[in-house]
Parts: structure tokens; sequence; C-alpha cells
């Protein structure tokens, strides 16, 4: 489960593969009246955290937490207030255009409905196939047509699956296919925002053992986003408990279930329905 | 007398690739201030089930059985006498509080709608008791805050709004699908307190649908685990904890991801293949192919329903009608018997 | 692969539990079970073919004037009877269907080019590019359609071009906003962010994924708008404003049928169920095309 980093052996040594750095968000309210402006609602404030290669780390957090504002600034989809997200040690957020599109190819996201997250108008070889459209070097039909059945053969889907549009899927195959086009650009992180919340406690299971044997055989850094801390202990060497924008408690998902320090963390952990 | 009493209940449905029976053959009764579990994935039949108690299937569906409050036939019954019936007697809770709850009415307005409906309060009358509702169910200053709207809450007190409505006229039988699903983990075991001293201040009967096994577990004393459209498995929710006869309940508590002390080792045990559409479903055992111990025999005959255990009669035989034996469907008796994982 | 087995099991043929197993209807089949869209395509079908008809071929003549056939009732020559020229009713309506057509057409896709171009960047670019769209399109709703068009056809003169950019300018806030409203929704789906995610530029995005998801919408929308146009065409054509002599409209011959009443009132009658059967037609097209595109995306899980 552990990823080939986990054993210690490289260490502070190798470059962190994730580096974010007093991340902040606020977002402006809507004026409620014309005199004076309403206060700005903190989403982050000051999120700091350290991800080697070849490790997972897992964030998790209930609504209101800030965990999807901070997945959107990891990917770079959204500006920070204040801090840095550092990727293989350059800062994303002060790249240019191109380079942040010729950036992108190392991390890619996963997202939570599998029923929003796939253009229902695309076929699956065009939506899995889309992250292929950014890069410098663009590969011909052929050859991405080749990429393209090589991801769905290391997803579990057939070939055959590459013409037909994600309607005829269902929840568990569509996340497979939102998991084939983050893999299709060889990237070294995945952001998986909530990836098996919508599923099925069955389905759930096949997928996570898909993202633990895909974590294993290419080496995949998971950043994983869950309010689950079962799911997450699944995946991950490393937790993160975000509470209301700040970080309350990090540690190995043993330790935070067998000795939580943090009030918050107890509380998640004790209310979490256990069966007899 | 019970207080539901649901026999042979069948529903066939109209998908888009045909007609098929979405709900076959579910019994159970239910006695007043009981609780009753519902368990199983999407599409295996729960919500319809609970749909089709107040009657609010689709309308191209066909529903066949019996089911029976207090002795009265529901399937069958006029739109006009089941409305009568409807927030007055029994009444629901839903998935989605923003959704079941109109965005562009107040909440006292929608807390006052079934008592003004059933019975006949008038506007002040009802105002009163609506804040009373609300302030039971946990709604702070609902006085001041009988005007505003949905989206001015919260996930969670939204629901407990809906709570509110579904008890504002005292129903002898509240039906829960998927309350908390939507809520946070926190929230989620108030808002399952609340429900559970609801039912015992009122005792009345409660069908909770969920498919998350910890939910269970901790709120219903029987429960149905159903598997596309029928009950593979019920009885009283230790026993069948415990004892997992059917490989369906063993197949989803091997795949729970367990928050726990010890390492997760590998691979979570997984059910091989994935739910067929409703049209595919074999005509004889539903797990007929995904089910590790399947024969031939499987696709074909339904399987018939085996008591496992029947719990001896306690000493006050007024309760006799609450040990509700373990039940399980399979062909082959060895399979269910052979023990469960622990 | 392990993998594989995962998530398909290979079953034999077994008998099931369906009533009857069919295949999902496809689109073509569900539209030709759909009244509405069956009626509204076959009264559309019959516009569009009386126009193509009046290029080869007419009953009668549409422009010769034949003072001794003047009002006559319907007979076998004339099929729907002569008006106060003596020029043949039933060719006029044929020849007719052609301006209202051709108004229809033009002057919707203008405001379709425009004001779906205007409505994508409004979506795409938000911020203020947003607010000055939508307030300029506020502007121009704010006033009465029909009256600007007579208000611009009166100043730039009278003829069918100037009646077609009038009313053309008038289609594009409409489209405007409604393609804003809907591309707002899709740009705020998740497979939007993933294509953000991917590094895919705003126009990429706008042609890649927000156009053929608010397709649908802007068809229903166009079919609307034409029989809007139709009806405005033949509003000015009756004011006098629209197509000019010698021509037919049917707005016109609605007009000059007004004076004779009392002694020949088929002749207000004819372009006036001409005008009702295309309207109803196209509305009736929008309805059932809307039925039938929109249940797709809302499918059931």
């Amino acid at each position: 489960m552990n990823g080939p980093a986990a054993t210690g052996a490289t260490g502070a040594a190798s470059e962190m593969l994730l580096k974010a750095s007093g991340l902040k968000r606020a977002y402006s309210r809507p004026r409620t009246s014309l005199w004076h402006r309403p206060e700005p609602l903190q989403a982050l404030r000051g999120v700091s955290f350290e991800l080697p290669a070849g490790q997972s780390l897992g964030v998790v957090g209930e609504s209101g937490s800030g965990k999807s504002t901070l997945a959107r600034l990891v990917m770079a989809l959204d500006r920070p207030s204040e801090g840095t997200v550092e990727l293989l040690g350059r800062n994303l957020h002060q790249l240019g255009e191109q380079a942040l599109r010729a950036a992108r190819r190392d991390f890619q996201m996963v997202f939570q409905d599998p029923y929003g997250s796939l253009d229902p108008r695309m076929t699956v070889e065009h939506i899995v196939s889309e992250p292929l459209a950014t890069l410098n070097e663009k590969p011909g039909r052929e050859a991405r047509r080749l990429q393209v059945l090589e991801v769905l053969e290391q997803v579990g889907l057939r070939a055959q699956d590459a013409d037909k549009y994600p309607h005829e899927f269902s929840g568990g195959q569509r996340q497979r296919i939102a998991i084939a086009r983050a893999l299709i650009t060889r990237p070294r992180l995945i952001v998986a925002d909530e990836p098996v919340s919508a599923l099925d406690v069955s389905v759930q299971a096949q997928v996570l053992n898909l993202m633990q044997d895909l974590q294993r055989e290419l080496g995949l850094s998971y950043l994983f986003i869950s309010h689950d801390l079962a799911v997450v202990q699944h995946v991950c060497d490393q937790v993160l408990v975000l509470h209301q924008g700040l970080v309350v408690e990090r540690g190995t998902p043993r330790q935070l279930f067998s000795a939580p320090a943090h009030p918050y963390t107890q509380a998640l952990v004790r209310a979490a329905p256990r069966v007899l | 007398m019970a207080l539901l009493e649901v026999s042979n209940l069948t529903i066939n449905l109209q998908t888009h690739r045909g007609r098929a029976q979405a709900v076959r053959d579910v019994s159970f009764t239910l006695e007043r201030g009981a609780t009753l579990g519902l368990i199983g994935e999407s599409g295996c039949g729960k919500s319809l089930t609970a749909l089709a108690l107040l009657g609010l299937l689709p309308e191209h569906a066909q529903v066949d059985g019996s089911i029976q409050l207090d002795g009265q036939e529901l399937l069958g019954l006029s739109e006009r006498r089941l409305c009568a019936l409807r927030g007055n007697r029994m009444a629901m809770v839903f998935q989605e509080p923003m959704s079941a709850l109109n965005p562009v009415h107040g909440i006292g307005r929608q807390v006052a709608e079934p008592l003004r409906l059933h019975l006949g309060m008038s506007r002040a009358q009802a105002r009163a008791r609506a804040t009373e509702l609300l302030e039971r169910v946990g709604i702070a200053q609902a006085a001041q805050r009988l005007d505003d709207y949905p989206h001015q809450f919260s996930g969670g007190q939204r629901q407990r709004i809906m709570i509110a409505m579904a008890l504002a006229c005292g129903p002898d039988l509240l039906v829960a699908d998927e309350p908390t699903t939507a809520l946070d983990v926190t929230v989620q075991q108030r808002i399952l307190d609340l429900l559970q001293e609801l039912v015992a201040e009122h005792s009345m009967a409660l069908v909770l649908i969920s498919h998350d096994l910890g939910v269970i577990a901790q709120n219903v004393e029987q429960l149905l685990v159903m598997y596309g459209g029928t009950v593979v498995e019920s009885g009283m929710t230790e026993a069948v904890f415990a004892r997992r006869a059917h490989p369906y309940t063993r197949g989803l508590f091997a795949a729970r991801p367990q928050l726990q002390a010890a390492p997760a080792a590998g691979h979570l045990p997984t059910i091989a293949g994935a739910v067929p559409e409703l049209v595919d479903l074999p005509a004889g055992c539903p797990f007929a192919g995904r089910c590790p111990h399947t024969r031939d025999d499987c696709y074909v005959q339904p399987p018939p329903a085996r008591t496992l255990h029947q719990p001896s009669m306690p000493a006050p035989a007024s309760l006799a009608f609450w040990r509700q034996p373990h039940v399980a469907r399979c062909l082959y008796e060895q399979v269910l018997t052979q023990g469960a994982k622990a | 692969m392990s993998r594989q087995t995962d998530t398909r099991v290979r079953v034999p043929d077994y008998p099931t539990r369906a009533f009857s197993r069919t295949k999902p209807l496809g689109l073509g089949q569900r539209a030709r079970q759909h009244r509405s869209f069956v009626l509204g395509a076959l009264l559309t079908a019959l516009l569009i073919a009386a126009a193509l008809l009046s290029f080869v071929w007419t009953p009668g003549s549409a422009y010769e004037m034949d003072m001794d056939a003047a009002l006559q009732a319907s007979s076998s020559r004339h099929w729907l009877g002569t008006d106060a020229f003596g020029r043949d009713l039933a060719s006029q309506i044929l020849v007719g269907a052609r301006a209202s057509i051709a108004v229809g057409l033009i002057a919707v896709s203008i405001g379709l080019a425009l004001g779906v171009l205007l409505g994508l960047i409004a979506a795409a670019r938000r911020g203020w590019v947003e607010e000055i769209i939508m307030r300029l399109a506020d502007f121009t709703f704010a006033f009465p359609a029909l009256l600007s068009a007579i208000m611009l056809t009166a100043v730039y003169g009278p003829g069918m071009v100037n009646a077609i950019i009038a009313i053309g300018i008038f289609n594009i806030p409409t489209f405007a906003r409604i393609t804003r409203a809907s591309a707002n929704a899709v740009w705020s789906r998740d497979y939007v962010m993933a294509a953000r995610a991917c590094g895919q530029s705003r126009t990429a995005i706008t042609l890649r994924h927000v156009l053929p998801n608010i397709a649908s919408v802007l068809v229903v929308q166009a079919t609307i708008q034409f029989a809007l146009a139709i009806l405005a065409e033949a509003a000015l054509s009756y004011l006098g404003l629209g197509t000019q002599p010698p021509e037919p409209s049917w707005g016109r011959m609605l007009s000059e049928a007004q004076t004779l009443m009392f002694q020949a009132p088929l002749l207000a009658v004819w372009p006036g169920v001409a005008i009702a059967l295309s309207v109803l037609g196209l509305n009736l097209l929008g309805d059932g095309l809307r039925d039938l595109l929109d249940p797709r995306l809302t499918r059931e899980r």
C-alpha cells in the first residue's frame, strides 16, 4: 500500500513533489448594504504541507473546511490570496500561461461526481484524450487512440468502451473513465476530490483497489480529499485534518484513529457510524 | 395487529429498455414503535419500496401484493384517500433537504402546511404549533425564524425542518429515505439521535433506508437487506450482523473500508462485477453471477426463504411479535450456514 | 488482468425477469412517436415546400393583373379565387411563403450568429464584459420590438432588406440572453473544470464543451424566433413597411383585403390561415424539439 519512497530511503534529500506554504484564500461576499462591504469569507486561513514523491496525502474535512478550495488552489484553477503552491520546486501561480499549460501534464484531477465530470456529448475516447490536446507535442490520431486504449486497459475498461458515451456507463465505470483521463499524461500527482463518495460501497471498494494498484505500479502520488477517514486510511500515508480553513491535526491514519489529539478530530472519529 | 403489514409487494417498472420487475416479493411487518432498516445499494429497490408505502410511485409502475396500515389496504386506494393519509398518519423524510423544501416559501409556512391541511388549524394556531415543532427539532430562535427561507439554513438544519414537517400531525409511521446521506458526519449523528428520540416520544414506527451499514447498525432493531429488488436477508439487526448468512451481506461487510488501528492490508475484498440493469436481472436469484457460490440453477430458480434462526419465545408473550426470525434466501442451505467472516 | 474481471462478470445466457427487453428508443423513433413534433414538422415542411414549389410552378400567376377576373370566388381556374386586381390568390399564397421564409431565416440567422457570439463571450469572460453585454441586451429589450422595427423601416425606407435587418437586430438580445444563461450553467459543470485543469483555453472550452451542450436550447429557441419573425414580417407588410409590391406578402394581402371585408371576406381568410398555420407549425416543432432533446440530458441514473 505504501509508495516506494515510504520506506524513508530517500528522505528529505529527494525533491519535494508538492509543497504548500501558508495558503490563504478569501472570497468577497456580495454586498447586502450600500454602505459597508461585508467581511470576506475566509475559506483557507493558512494551510501548509509537504508531499514527498511517491507518497500520498489525505485531506479530511467536512463542508466548510476549505478542502475543495485547497484542491482548486493546488490544481492552479484559482489564485490564492496569500501563500504559494510549489510543484517540483516551481511556484505554480507564478508560471506564465504557456509554462503552466506545459506543467499541467504532471498533475491531474479526479472529481467527485461521476455524472457531472464527463461531457455527455463526447465519446470516451475524446474525454480521455483531452489532456493530450494541450501538450506541446501533440500526438497524431493513431498515437492518441493507442494511448487511450492503454489507459482504458489500466483502469479495467475494454477497448470497445472508447467509442461509447458516458450515459452508457454506471457510476463506478464513469469514475474509472475519469481516472483514465487523469492518467493519460503520466502525471506525478493526482488530486482526487472525494473520488469515491458518490459511489456504492462495493463499487467504492473496487475503485479504491484500483487507485491503490495504480499508485503502486506507476509510482503515483495522491492528494486525496475526503470526508471519510476510513477511506483515506486505505490509500494515504499521511493525513491532514482540515477544519474551517486550518489544519488542526496531521499524522498517519493510524495515529489519528488511535490517539486523536484535537477535539475536532476526536469528534470526527467518534461520529463515524460504526458497525457493532 | 401490526401497524404495517406488507405482503408479497411486487413492482413492475417501465425502463428505457423495456418493462421489468424492480421489486419482487417483499414482505415484512412492523409494529408500533418498532424500527426497521432497509439496506442496499443503488438500484436494489429500497427507495421504490418506501415510495410504494406512501403511494408515490411513478404512474407507469404496476404494483401487486398488499400493504396494510392498521388493517386498511393501501394499494388501490384513491388518490384523495391516500392524500388524507399522507402527512397525517404516515410521513416521509427525503434525502436532499434542499430540493424537498420549497425554496420560495418560508419554513413556518411549510411546517404549518400539513397542520392546516389535515388538522384544519387556523393560521395562527398552525404557526404556534409550527414554532413548537421547530423548537423541538432543535432550530434555535424558531419563533423569530419562522419566515426565513430554506437557503438561510445549513444542510443539517434543513433536514431538521423536514423532520418537523413530517412529524407535524403526529404520524404513526415515519419513512426516512437516506435522511443523513447528504450531511456531514458530525451532523449525521445528531440528526439520527433526534430521530430516535422522536420515535420513542411519539411511539411511531420508523422505516429507515440507508446504504450505510454503520447507520443501520446503530439505529434500527430489525432490518431487510435488499439486492436486485429482493430481500436477500432479514431479521433482527444484531442477528443479521453477527451471522451474515447471505453472500451479498458478507460481501457488503467485507467491502467497507474500516477505520482501524492496524494498517490496511492491501486490497479491500470486493464483490465481483457490477449490479446489472433491471432488465438484465436473472429470473432466479438476483445475485447469481456475482455470488462466489453461483451454480447453474441459481440463474433460473428463485431462491426460497430459509429460516436460519427462530428466536425462542421470551417470557412476556406480548413481546413475541418483536423477535423477528433471521431469514435469508438461497437455493443452497450450506452456503448460508457456512459461517461469516469475523 | 485481475482488474478486467473486477468490473465485468461473464454470465451464461440466462432467462431474465424482464417482461420485454427492448433496445432503448433512439432519437428518430421517439421523434416519430411525439405528436407535437410530427404535426409541427409536417406544417413546417408544408411551408417550406410551398415556398420551394413557387419557384417552379404556381397554379396561376401571382403578378398578372386581370381586371375582368377581379374578386372571383374559387373556381377550377383560380382555386382560391382572385383578389381586387384579378391576381390568383393561390399563387400569391405560395409566393408569399417565400417572403415569410426569407425574412424568418435571415433575421433569425443574424440574431443567432451575433446573439450567440455575444452570449458565449459574456459567459466565458464574465466580469465587466458580461455586464456590458447584458446591459446592452437589456437596453435593446426595453424597446418594443415591433414598434422599433416599424420606426427603423420608416426611417430607412420600407423593403424586405430593411425589414430583415430590423427584425434581426431584435433577435440578437434574445439569443444573447439565453445563450449566456445556458452557457453559465455549463461553465459551472465539473467537466468544464476538468478541461480547465487540462489547460484548455477559454475559446477551446467554449467551442468543444459549451456550444455542443447548449445547442439543443438554441435550436428550440431558433424555431420559436422563426415563428415570431414570420409574424413580425406580416405585421410590417401589413403596414406597408415590409415586402413591397409587386412581391406578394401575406401581411400585405391582409391589408388589401381589409377594405373589401364585406364584399370578399375570403380574401382575408386565406392569408390569415397561411400565417396561422406557419406559426403554429413552428411553435409545435419547437415544443416537440424541446421535449425530445431535453430528456436525454436528464436521464435517470
